[in-house]
Protein backbone atom coordinates (compact mmCIF):
# COMPACT_ATOMS: atom_id res chain seq x y z
CA UNK A 1 0.00 0.00 0.00
CA UNK A 2 0.87 3.78 -0.36
CA UNK A 3 2.11 5.45 2.61
CA UNK A 4 3.62 8.57 3.74
CA UNK A 5 7.31 7.76 4.98
CA UNK A 6 9.30 9.77 7.15
CA UNK A 7 13.11 10.22 5.85
CA UNK A 8 14.37 12.90 8.61
CA UNK A 9 13.84 16.51 9.17
CA UNK A 10 11.89 18.36 6.45
CA UNK A 11 12.74 14.95 4.46
CA UNK A 12 9.25 13.03 3.49
CA UNK A 13 7.86 10.83 0.49
CA UNK A 14 5.26 8.40 -0.51
CA UNK A 15 6.47 4.88 -0.68
CA UNK A 16 5.31 1.55 -1.16
CA UNK A 17 4.83 -0.41 2.63
CA UNK A 18 3.33 -3.70 3.87
CA UNK A 19 -0.42 -3.73 4.53
CA UNK A 20 -1.16 -3.48 8.03
CA UNK A 21 -2.25 -6.14 10.25
CA UNK A 22 -4.45 -7.27 12.92
CA UNK A 23 -1.77 -7.71 15.81
CA UNK A 24 -4.49 -7.45 18.76
CA UNK A 25 -8.63 -8.97 19.34
CA UNK A 26 -9.33 -5.58 19.74
CA UNK A 27 -8.27 -3.52 16.36
CA UNK A 28 -9.41 -2.61 13.29
CA UNK A 29 -7.82 -2.21 9.81
CA UNK A 30 -9.10 0.97 8.09
CA UNK A 31 -9.26 2.13 4.61
CA UNK A 32 -8.36 5.92 4.60
CA UNK A 33 -10.77 8.18 2.81
CA UNK A 34 -9.31 11.21 3.96
CA UNK A 35 -6.35 12.44 6.56
CA UNK A 36 -4.99 15.60 7.72
CA UNK A 37 -1.93 17.31 7.71
CA UNK A 38 -1.75 18.61 11.40
CA UNK A 39 0.11 21.53 13.02
CA UNK A 40 1.81 19.28 15.35
CA UNK A 41 2.98 16.92 12.41
CA UNK A 42 4.83 19.48 11.79
CA UNK A 43 6.94 19.19 14.93
CA UNK A 44 7.63 16.23 13.71
CA UNK A 45 8.52 17.04 10.12
CA UNK A 46 10.75 19.45 11.40
CA UNK A 47 12.42 16.40 14.01
CA UNK A 48 11.61 18.15 17.18
CA UNK A 49 9.99 15.55 18.60
CA UNK A 50 11.97 12.67 20.47
CA UNK A 51 11.95 9.05 18.83
CA UNK A 52 10.78 9.85 15.52
CA UNK A 53 12.24 6.94 13.98
CA UNK A 54 13.09 6.96 10.07
CA UNK A 55 10.31 4.98 8.12
CA UNK A 56 7.13 6.23 10.28
CA UNK A 57 4.17 7.03 8.86
CA UNK A 58 2.87 10.09 10.41
CA UNK A 59 -1.19 11.11 10.29
CA UNK A 60 -3.50 11.00 13.42
CA UNK A 61 -6.00 13.25 11.70
CA UNK A 62 -7.98 10.37 9.37
CA UNK A 63 -11.62 8.88 8.69
CA UNK A 64 -12.22 6.01 6.42
CA UNK A 65 -14.49 2.69 5.93
CA UNK A 66 -13.89 -0.49 8.08
CA UNK A 67 -11.97 -3.06 6.08
CA UNK A 68 -11.26 -5.84 8.48
CA UNK A 69 -12.55 -6.30 12.45
CA UNK A 70 -10.34 -8.42 15.42
CA UNK A 71 -12.24 -11.22 17.53
CA UNK A 72 -13.10 -8.79 20.07
CA UNK A 73 -14.87 -6.03 18.24
CA UNK A 74 -18.63 -5.67 18.44
CA UNK A 75 -19.52 -1.87 17.87
CA UNK A 76 -17.93 -1.79 14.29
CA UNK A 77 -18.83 -4.17 11.24
CA UNK A 78 -16.71 -4.01 7.81
CA UNK A 79 -17.92 -1.34 5.55
CA UNK A 80 -18.46 1.29 8.06
CA UNK A 81 -17.57 4.66 7.46
CA UNK A 82 -15.66 5.60 10.96
CA UNK A 83 -14.27 8.87 12.43
CA UNK A 84 -11.45 7.87 14.55
CA UNK A 85 -10.24 10.38 17.51
CA UNK A 86 -6.47 10.89 17.56
CA UNK A 87 -6.21 9.38 20.94
CA UNK A 88 -5.67 5.66 21.01
CA UNK A 89 -7.78 4.69 24.11
CA UNK A 90 -8.45 1.51 25.80
CA UNK A 91 -11.99 2.36 27.74
CA UNK A 92 -11.16 0.35 31.13
CA UNK A 93 -7.94 2.42 33.31
CA UNK A 94 -8.70 4.81 35.68
CA UNK A 95 -7.85 7.65 33.22
CA UNK A 96 -10.23 6.32 30.84
CA UNK A 97 -12.75 5.73 33.40
CA UNK A 98 -13.01 9.71 33.86
CA UNK A 99 -13.05 10.58 30.71
CA UNK A 100 -9.70 11.61 30.00
CA UNK A 101 -9.44 9.18 26.83
CA UNK A 102 -6.41 11.44 25.65
CA UNK A 103 -4.52 10.18 28.71
CA UNK A 104 -5.28 6.67 28.34
CA UNK A 105 -2.41 4.48 30.79
CA UNK A 106 -2.88 1.33 27.88
CA UNK A 107 -1.96 2.72 24.68
CA UNK A 108 1.67 3.42 25.29
CA UNK A 109 4.52 1.68 26.61
CA UNK A 110 7.44 4.20 25.35
CA UNK A 111 5.96 7.13 27.89
CA UNK A 112 3.25 7.04 30.82
CA UNK A 113 3.00 11.22 30.55
CA UNK A 114 1.26 11.01 27.21
CA UNK A 115 -1.10 8.46 25.74
CA UNK A 116 -0.76 6.86 22.63
CA UNK A 117 -1.73 8.93 19.65
CA UNK A 118 -1.56 7.63 15.68
CA UNK A 119 1.07 8.34 13.99
CA UNK A 120 3.14 10.22 16.71
CA UNK A 121 6.63 9.23 17.13
CA UNK A 122 7.61 5.87 19.73
CA UNK A 123 7.35 8.87 22.15
CA UNK A 124 3.37 8.53 21.50
CA UNK A 125 3.10 4.70 21.31
CA UNK A 126 4.71 3.84 18.18
CA UNK A 127 2.34 3.85 15.93
CA UNK A 128 2.12 4.11 12.38
CA UNK A 129 -0.81 6.95 10.96
CA UNK A 130 -3.19 7.77 8.69
CA UNK A 131 -1.11 9.68 5.94
CA UNK A 132 -1.74 6.16 4.20
CA UNK A 133 -4.23 3.80 2.05
CA UNK A 134 -4.59 1.57 5.42
CA UNK A 135 -4.12 2.31 8.85
CA UNK A 136 -4.59 0.02 12.15
CA UNK A 137 -6.52 0.49 14.69
CA UNK A 138 -6.22 -0.61 18.36
CA UNK A 139 -8.87 -0.67 20.64
CA UNK A 140 -11.59 -0.21 17.99
CA UNK A 141 -14.16 -0.26 19.94
CA UNK A 142 -13.39 2.22 22.00
CA UNK A 143 -12.28 5.46 19.88
CA UNK A 144 -13.47 5.26 16.51
CA UNK A 145 -17.63 6.39 15.87
CA UNK A 146 -19.75 5.50 12.86
CA UNK A 147 -19.98 8.82 10.99
CA UNK A 148 -23.84 10.17 10.61
CA UNK A 149 -25.78 9.82 7.44
CA UNK A 150 -25.93 13.78 7.25
CA UNK A 151 -22.45 14.39 8.06
CA UNK A 152 -20.35 16.28 5.27
CA UNK A 153 -16.66 13.90 5.67
CA UNK A 154 -15.14 16.89 5.69
CA UNK A 155 -15.97 18.04 8.73
CA UNK A 156 -15.82 14.53 10.22
CA UNK A 157 -12.46 14.15 9.36
CA UNK A 158 -11.44 17.33 11.10
CA UNK A 159 -13.46 16.07 14.35
CA UNK A 160 -10.70 14.09 14.96
CA UNK A 161 -8.22 16.76 16.33
CA UNK A 162 -8.58 20.21 15.44
CA UNK A 163 -12.51 20.59 16.55
CA UNK A 164 -12.45 19.49 19.82
CA UNK A 165 -8.60 20.11 20.67
CA UNK A 166 -10.09 24.19 20.00
CA UNK A 167 -13.26 23.45 21.79
CA UNK A 168 -11.18 21.86 25.04
CA UNK A 169 -9.07 24.91 25.26
CA UNK A 170 -11.86 26.85 24.84
CA UNK A 171 -13.74 24.83 27.59
CA UNK A 172 -10.10 24.44 30.44
CA UNK A 173 -10.38 28.40 29.85
CA UNK A 174 -13.73 28.19 32.04
CA UNK A 175 -14.79 31.46 29.82
CA UNK A 176 -17.58 33.28 31.95
CA UNK A 177 -20.41 35.42 29.77
CA UNK A 178 -18.75 38.65 28.67
CA UNK A 179 -15.26 37.47 29.34
CA UNK A 180 -11.97 38.72 27.28
CA UNK A 181 -10.53 35.39 25.50
CA UNK A 182 -6.93 35.83 23.82
CA UNK A 183 -5.92 33.01 21.62
CA UNK A 184 -2.12 33.04 20.78
CA UNK A 185 -1.96 31.29 17.59
CA UNK A 186 -4.04 31.58 14.01
CA UNK A 187 -3.63 27.72 12.67
CA UNK A 188 -6.75 25.49 12.72
CA UNK A 189 -6.59 25.17 16.32
CA UNK A 190 -6.41 28.58 17.39
CA UNK A 191 -9.17 29.25 14.78
CA UNK A 192 -11.53 26.78 16.31
CA UNK A 193 -10.77 27.93 19.72
CA UNK A 194 -11.44 31.48 18.81
CA UNK A 195 -15.14 30.44 17.26
CA UNK A 196 -15.66 27.85 20.29
CA UNK A 197 -15.24 30.55 22.67
CA UNK A 198 -17.98 32.59 21.48
CA UNK A 199 -20.04 29.51 22.44
CA UNK A 200 -19.09 29.82 26.26
CA UNK A 201 -20.21 33.11 25.94
CA UNK A 202 -17.12 35.00 25.53
CA UNK A 203 -17.65 39.22 25.35
CA UNK A 204 -14.60 39.79 23.42
CA UNK A 205 -12.25 37.41 21.00
CA UNK A 206 -8.46 38.48 20.10
CA UNK A 207 -6.32 36.64 17.84
CA UNK A 208 -2.60 37.27 17.47
CA UNK A 209 -0.32 35.73 14.93
CA UNK A 210 2.22 37.13 12.80
CA UNK A 211 1.12 36.13 9.07
CA UNK A 212 -1.00 38.57 7.31
CA UNK A 213 -3.04 35.66 5.41
CA UNK A 214 -3.80 33.87 8.35
CA UNK A 215 -4.82 36.61 10.76
CA UNK A 216 -7.46 37.73 7.63
CA UNK A 217 -8.87 34.19 7.69
CA UNK A 218 -9.18 34.54 11.37
CA UNK A 219 -11.45 38.13 11.48
CA UNK A 220 -13.67 36.37 8.74
CA UNK A 221 -13.99 32.87 10.02
CA UNK A 222 -14.17 33.28 13.58
CA UNK A 223 -15.64 36.69 13.95
CA UNK A 224 -12.64 37.89 16.28
CA UNK A 225 -10.19 40.89 16.32
CA UNK A 226 -6.97 39.80 14.92
CA UNK A 227 -3.54 41.56 15.52
CA UNK A 228 -0.12 40.71 14.01
CA UNK A 229 2.54 41.01 16.75
CA UNK A 230 5.26 41.83 14.16
CA UNK A 231 3.46 44.79 13.92
CA UNK A 232 2.74 45.74 17.93
CA UNK A 233 5.82 46.76 19.71
CA UNK A 234 4.93 44.43 22.82
CA UNK A 235 2.34 42.14 22.68
CA UNK A 236 1.62 42.35 26.33
CA UNK A 237 1.12 45.28 26.80
CA UNK A 238 -1.23 45.92 23.71
CA UNK A 239 -3.18 43.37 25.53
CA UNK A 240 -3.20 45.67 29.11
CA UNK A 241 -3.92 48.57 27.32
CA UNK A 242 -6.88 47.31 25.08
CA UNK A 243 -7.86 45.44 28.45
CA UNK A 244 -7.80 48.56 30.37
CA UNK A 245 -4.96 47.43 31.90
CA UNK A 246 -6.24 44.80 33.42
CA UNK A 247 -5.26 41.66 31.33
CA UNK A 248 -7.34 39.70 29.24
CA UNK A 249 -9.77 37.03 31.34
CA UNK A 250 -8.26 34.16 29.42
CA UNK A 251 -5.65 33.38 27.51
CA UNK A 252 -5.28 30.46 25.00
CA UNK A 253 -1.76 29.24 23.97
CA UNK A 254 -2.41 27.30 20.40
CA UNK A 255 0.93 27.47 19.26
CA UNK A 256 3.59 25.40 21.38
CA UNK A 257 6.88 24.30 20.74
CA UNK A 258 7.75 26.23 17.08
CA UNK A 259 6.63 29.58 18.40
CA UNK A 260 8.56 32.44 16.82
CA UNK A 261 8.59 36.32 17.87
CA UNK A 262 11.14 36.00 20.28
CA UNK A 263 15.15 35.47 19.38
CA UNK A 264 16.31 34.42 22.55
CA UNK A 265 12.98 31.48 22.71
CA UNK A 266 13.91 31.03 19.11
CA UNK A 267 17.69 30.44 19.65
CA UNK A 268 17.28 28.10 22.91
CA UNK A 269 14.06 26.21 22.34
CA UNK A 270 14.19 26.22 18.55
CA UNK A 271 17.52 25.94 17.40
CA UNK A 272 19.61 24.63 20.03
CA UNK A 273 17.09 22.42 21.93
CA UNK A 274 17.95 23.40 25.03
CA UNK A 275 14.40 23.62 25.80
CA UNK A 276 11.43 22.10 24.85
CA UNK A 277 10.78 24.40 22.41
CA UNK A 278 10.20 27.76 22.36
CA UNK A 279 7.98 29.14 25.14
CA UNK A 280 7.27 32.51 23.38
CA UNK A 281 3.40 32.24 23.20
CA UNK A 282 3.07 30.37 27.01
CA UNK A 283 4.98 33.74 28.17
CA UNK A 284 2.65 35.48 26.71
CA UNK A 285 -0.13 33.91 27.47
CA UNK A 286 0.88 34.28 31.26
CA UNK A 287 2.18 37.50 30.95
CA UNK A 288 -1.07 38.94 29.09
CA UNK A 289 -3.76 37.43 31.36
CA UNK A 290 -5.18 39.13 34.15
CA UNK A 291 -4.82 38.28 37.95
CA UNK A 292 -6.61 35.15 39.01
CA UNK A 293 -7.24 34.46 35.33
CA UNK A 294 -6.91 31.57 33.48
CA UNK A 295 -3.95 30.41 30.87
CA UNK A 296 -5.29 27.00 28.71
CA UNK A 297 -2.02 25.30 26.92
CA UNK A 298 -3.27 22.82 24.07
CA UNK A 299 0.09 23.91 21.96
CA UNK A 300 2.23 20.98 21.80
CA UNK A 301 5.99 21.23 23.51
CA UNK A 302 8.07 18.65 24.11
CA UNK A 303 9.18 16.29 27.04
CA UNK A 304 11.74 18.26 28.30
CA UNK A 305 11.73 21.43 29.96
CA UNK A 306 10.75 25.02 29.42
CA UNK A 307 12.22 28.48 30.59
CA UNK A 308 8.56 29.62 32.03
CA UNK A 309 7.92 32.80 33.95
CA UNK A 310 6.60 30.74 37.24
CA UNK A 311 7.36 34.02 39.16
CA UNK A 312 4.37 35.37 37.25
CA UNK A 313 1.91 32.59 37.57
CA UNK A 314 2.17 32.71 41.69
CA UNK A 315 2.43 36.12 41.93
CA UNK A 316 -0.80 36.23 39.57
CA UNK A 317 -2.58 33.38 40.87
CA UNK A 318 -3.01 32.30 37.22
CA UNK A 319 -4.74 29.28 37.03
CA UNK A 320 -3.04 26.83 34.30
CA UNK A 321 -4.87 24.37 32.30
CA UNK A 322 -3.47 21.84 29.73
CA UNK A 323 -4.47 19.14 28.43
CA UNK A 324 -4.31 16.50 25.12
CA UNK A 325 -8.40 16.56 23.85
CA UNK A 326 -10.08 13.93 24.66
CA UNK A 327 -11.95 13.91 21.36
CA UNK A 328 -14.61 10.81 22.32
CA UNK A 329 -15.64 12.44 25.06
CA UNK A 330 -16.60 16.00 23.18
CA UNK A 331 -18.00 14.59 20.32
CA UNK A 332 -21.36 14.19 21.21
CA UNK A 333 -21.55 17.96 21.98
CA UNK A 334 -19.49 18.96 19.08
CA UNK A 335 -21.35 16.83 16.30
CA UNK A 336 -24.17 18.96 17.67
CA UNK A 337 -22.54 22.20 17.27
CA UNK A 338 -21.62 21.46 13.65
CA UNK A 339 -24.78 20.24 12.86
CA UNK A 340 -26.75 23.55 14.04
CA UNK A 341 -23.98 25.17 11.77
CA UNK A 342 -22.41 27.06 15.38
CA UNK A 343 -19.07 25.36 14.13
CA UNK A 344 -18.48 25.05 10.25
CA UNK A 345 -14.81 23.08 10.25
CA UNK A 346 -14.61 22.62 6.79
CA UNK A 347 -14.51 25.90 5.72
CA UNK A 348 -10.83 25.78 7.19
CA UNK A 349 -9.82 23.34 4.10
CA UNK A 350 -7.69 25.11 1.82
CA UNK A 351 -5.90 22.63 -0.16
CA UNK A 352 -6.85 18.94 -1.43
CA UNK A 353 -4.00 16.64 -2.48
CA UNK A 354 -3.36 13.12 -3.47
CA UNK A 355 -1.09 11.28 -1.00
CA UNK A 356 1.40 11.04 -3.71
CA UNK A 357 2.25 14.79 -3.34
CA UNK A 358 3.10 14.18 0.05
CA UNK A 359 6.27 15.70 0.18
CA UNK A 360 4.84 19.11 -1.44
CA UNK A 361 1.73 19.15 0.68
CA UNK A 362 4.12 19.19 4.07
CA UNK A 363 6.32 21.57 2.63
CA UNK A 364 3.75 24.19 1.28
CA UNK A 365 1.79 23.61 5.06
CA UNK A 366 5.13 23.99 6.74
CA UNK A 367 6.68 27.12 4.77
CA UNK A 368 3.28 28.92 4.57
CA UNK A 369 3.15 28.70 0.95
CA UNK A 370 -0.05 29.58 -1.06
CA UNK A 371 -2.23 30.84 1.79
CA UNK A 372 -2.27 27.35 3.24
CA UNK A 373 -4.59 27.03 6.22
CA UNK A 374 -5.39 23.29 5.99
CA UNK A 375 -4.28 20.30 3.63
CA UNK A 376 -6.66 17.06 3.31
CA UNK A 377 -4.42 14.35 1.48
CA UNK A 378 -6.38 11.95 -0.32
CA UNK A 379 -5.51 8.61 -0.82
CA UNK A 380 -6.37 7.02 -4.97
CA UNK A 381 -7.95 3.64 -2.76
CA UNK A 382 -10.46 6.19 -0.94
CA UNK A 383 -13.20 5.77 -3.86
CA UNK A 384 -12.75 2.28 -4.51
CA UNK B 1 -13.80 47.22 26.49
CA UNK B 2 -16.06 45.87 23.41
CA UNK B 3 -15.57 44.29 19.91
CA UNK B 4 -16.70 47.13 17.20
CA UNK B 5 -16.36 44.82 14.69
CA UNK B 6 -19.26 42.13 15.60
CA UNK B 7 -21.98 42.41 17.85
CA UNK B 8 -22.41 39.05 19.70
CA UNK B 9 -25.94 38.82 19.05
CA UNK B 10 -24.90 38.33 15.39
CA UNK B 11 -22.56 35.16 16.23
CA UNK B 12 -24.29 31.89 15.67
CA UNK B 13 -24.42 30.19 18.96
CA UNK B 14 -22.80 33.03 21.35
CA UNK B 15 -23.45 31.83 24.94
CA UNK B 16 -24.75 28.52 24.00
CA UNK B 17 -22.38 26.68 26.57
CA UNK B 18 -22.10 29.15 28.93
CA UNK B 19 -23.66 27.29 31.74
CA UNK B 20 -21.43 24.80 32.78
CA UNK B 21 -23.91 22.50 33.96
CA UNK B 22 -25.45 22.30 30.62
CA UNK B 23 -22.71 21.10 29.41
CA UNK B 24 -22.40 17.54 28.76
CA UNK B 25 -18.31 17.56 29.12
CA UNK B 26 -17.44 19.86 31.56
CA UNK B 27 -16.67 17.66 34.51
CA UNK B 28 -13.38 16.32 33.64
CA UNK B 29 -12.77 14.19 36.44
CA UNK B 30 -15.63 12.09 37.26
CA UNK B 31 -14.47 10.04 40.58
CA UNK B 32 -14.72 6.51 40.94
CA UNK B 33 -13.99 3.67 43.59
CA UNK B 34 -11.01 2.34 41.58
CA UNK B 35 -9.03 5.86 42.40
CA UNK B 36 -6.44 5.55 44.35
CA UNK B 37 -6.28 2.18 44.25
CA UNK B 38 -3.03 2.12 41.32
CA UNK B 39 -3.34 0.01 38.51
CA UNK B 40 -6.43 -2.09 39.41
CA UNK B 41 -8.39 -1.98 36.37
CA UNK B 42 -9.45 -4.62 34.33
CA UNK B 43 -6.60 -4.90 31.84
CA UNK B 44 -7.35 -5.29 27.94
CA UNK B 45 -6.04 -8.26 27.09
CA UNK B 46 -2.03 -8.13 25.91
CA UNK B 47 -1.20 -7.90 22.50
CA UNK B 48 1.62 -10.52 22.16
CA UNK B 49 5.10 -8.07 21.56
CA UNK B 50 7.33 -10.02 18.00
CA UNK B 51 9.45 -7.40 18.00
CA UNK B 52 11.43 -5.56 20.48
CA UNK B 53 9.33 -2.95 21.99
CA UNK B 54 11.22 -0.63 24.47
CA UNK B 55 9.30 0.55 28.07
CA UNK B 56 9.08 3.32 29.93
CA UNK B 57 10.69 2.70 33.25
CA UNK B 58 7.95 4.39 34.77
CA UNK B 59 5.38 1.54 34.39
CA UNK B 60 5.89 -2.38 35.68
CA UNK B 61 4.17 -3.40 32.53
CA UNK B 62 4.07 -3.25 28.99
CA UNK B 63 0.71 -1.73 27.93
CA UNK B 64 -2.04 -3.62 27.09
CA UNK B 65 -1.48 -2.64 22.86
CA UNK B 66 1.40 -0.56 21.40
CA UNK B 67 2.82 -0.18 17.96
CA UNK B 68 5.35 -2.23 16.10
CA UNK B 69 6.98 -0.71 12.80
CA UNK B 70 10.33 0.15 13.04
CA UNK B 71 11.51 -1.68 16.05
CA UNK B 72 15.00 -0.58 17.09
CA UNK B 73 17.71 -1.51 14.64
CA UNK B 74 21.61 -0.30 14.24
CA UNK B 75 23.16 2.05 16.10
CA UNK B 76 20.47 3.89 16.41
CA UNK B 77 18.23 1.22 18.10
CA UNK B 78 21.86 0.99 20.55
CA UNK B 79 21.12 4.64 21.91
CA UNK B 80 17.82 3.85 21.92
CA UNK B 81 18.13 0.93 24.21
CA UNK B 82 20.45 2.96 26.27
CA UNK B 83 17.84 6.13 26.90
CA UNK B 84 15.41 3.74 28.19
CA UNK B 85 17.50 3.10 31.11
CA UNK B 86 16.49 6.90 32.59
CA UNK B 87 12.76 7.80 33.67
CA UNK B 88 10.92 10.24 31.27
CA UNK B 89 12.13 13.12 34.40
CA UNK B 90 15.66 12.60 32.80
CA UNK B 91 17.87 14.26 29.64
CA UNK B 92 19.27 11.18 30.09
CA UNK B 93 15.81 10.01 28.24
CA UNK B 94 15.29 12.42 26.06
CA UNK B 95 18.62 13.22 24.04
CA UNK B 96 19.92 10.37 23.26
CA UNK B 97 16.80 9.79 22.17
CA UNK B 98 17.02 13.09 19.93
CA UNK B 99 20.80 11.85 18.89
CA UNK B 100 19.55 8.74 18.17
CA UNK B 101 16.98 9.92 15.77
CA UNK B 102 19.62 12.29 13.81
CA UNK B 103 21.94 8.83 13.38
CA UNK B 104 18.72 7.23 12.25
CA UNK B 105 18.59 9.55 9.61
CA UNK B 106 22.18 8.55 7.66
CA UNK B 107 21.05 4.94 8.66
CA UNK B 108 17.88 5.78 6.37
CA UNK B 109 20.25 6.93 3.33
CA UNK B 110 22.70 4.04 3.85
CA UNK B 111 19.25 1.65 3.86
CA UNK B 112 17.91 3.41 1.06
CA UNK B 113 21.24 3.04 -1.22
CA UNK B 114 21.20 -0.81 -0.73
CA UNK B 115 17.80 -1.29 -1.96
CA UNK B 116 18.97 -0.01 -4.76
CA UNK B 117 16.72 3.37 -4.30
CA UNK B 118 18.69 6.90 -4.35
CA UNK B 119 16.44 9.00 -2.60
CA UNK B 120 15.42 11.82 -4.12
CA UNK B 121 16.27 14.46 -1.37
CA UNK B 122 15.03 17.56 -4.05
CA UNK B 123 11.29 16.10 -4.15
CA UNK B 124 11.54 15.07 -0.53
CA UNK B 125 12.01 18.40 0.41
CA UNK B 126 9.00 19.37 -1.76
CA UNK B 127 11.01 21.58 -4.09
CA UNK B 128 8.76 21.54 -6.32
CA UNK B 129 6.24 23.38 -4.27
CA UNK B 130 9.08 25.74 -3.26
CA UNK B 131 9.81 26.45 -7.39
CA UNK B 132 6.44 26.64 -7.59
CA UNK B 133 4.75 29.03 -5.08
CA UNK B 134 8.06 30.57 -3.76
CA UNK B 135 10.45 31.26 -6.85
CA UNK B 136 12.64 33.77 -4.69
CA UNK B 137 12.82 32.15 -1.85
CA UNK B 138 14.14 29.12 -4.01
CA UNK B 139 16.54 31.09 -6.06
CA UNK B 140 18.12 32.65 -2.83
CA UNK B 141 18.43 29.07 -1.72
CA UNK B 142 20.21 27.96 -4.58
CA UNK B 143 22.68 30.47 -4.40
CA UNK B 144 23.17 30.18 -1.19
CA UNK B 145 23.90 26.78 -1.89
CA UNK B 146 26.21 27.60 -4.61
CA UNK B 147 27.78 29.79 -2.35
CA UNK B 148 28.59 27.48 0.46
CA UNK B 149 29.69 24.35 -2.34
CA UNK B 150 32.11 27.06 -4.06
CA UNK B 151 33.19 28.16 -0.41
CA UNK B 152 33.93 24.23 0.47
CA UNK B 153 35.76 23.88 -2.86
CA UNK B 154 38.03 26.59 -2.19
CA UNK B 155 39.04 25.14 1.64
CA UNK B 156 39.56 22.12 0.05
CA UNK B 157 41.98 23.21 -2.80
CA UNK B 158 44.05 25.07 -0.12
CA UNK B 159 44.36 22.07 2.03
CA UNK B 160 45.01 20.14 -0.82
CA UNK B 161 47.83 22.64 -1.72
CA UNK B 162 48.80 22.87 1.90
CA UNK B 163 49.73 19.06 1.76
CA UNK B 164 51.25 19.72 -1.12
CA UNK B 165 53.40 21.79 0.82
CA UNK B 166 54.85 19.38 2.97
CA UNK B 167 55.53 16.77 0.27
ZN1 LIG C 1 -3.73 17.18 14.85
ZN1 LIG D 1 -7.27 3.77 28.96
Amino acid sequence: MLAMNYRGPYRVRADQKPMPEIQHPGDAIVRVTRSCICGSDLHLYHGLVPDTRVGTTFGHEFIGVVEEIGSDVENLKVGDNVLVPFNIACGKCIFCQQGLYGNCHESNPQATAVGGIFGYSHTAGGFDGGQAEYVRVPYADVGPMVIPDDMDHDDAVLLTDVVPTGYQAAEMGAIKPGDTVVVFGAGPVGLMAAKSAWLFGAGRVIVIDHIEYRLEFAKRFAQCEAYNFRSLEDVVLFIKKTTDYIGADVCIDAVGCEAAGNAMQTITGRKLMLQAGSATALHWAINSVKKGGVVSIVGVYGPTDNLVPIGNVVNKGITIRANQASVKRLLPRLIEHVRAGRLNPKEMITHRVPLEEVSDAYHIFSAKLDNCIKTILIPSSANK
Amino acid sequence: MENKDFERKDIIGWGIDANPLDVPSYPMKLRNENDNKGMTWERPSQQLAQVEILTSNERPTITAVFGTPNPPSGLSGKIRRYAFKFSESSYGHWLPLLLADRVNMIEGVVDDFKRGHFPNIFSELGGKSELKHNPKGFARKVLVGLAITAAIVMVCRRDNDDEDDEY
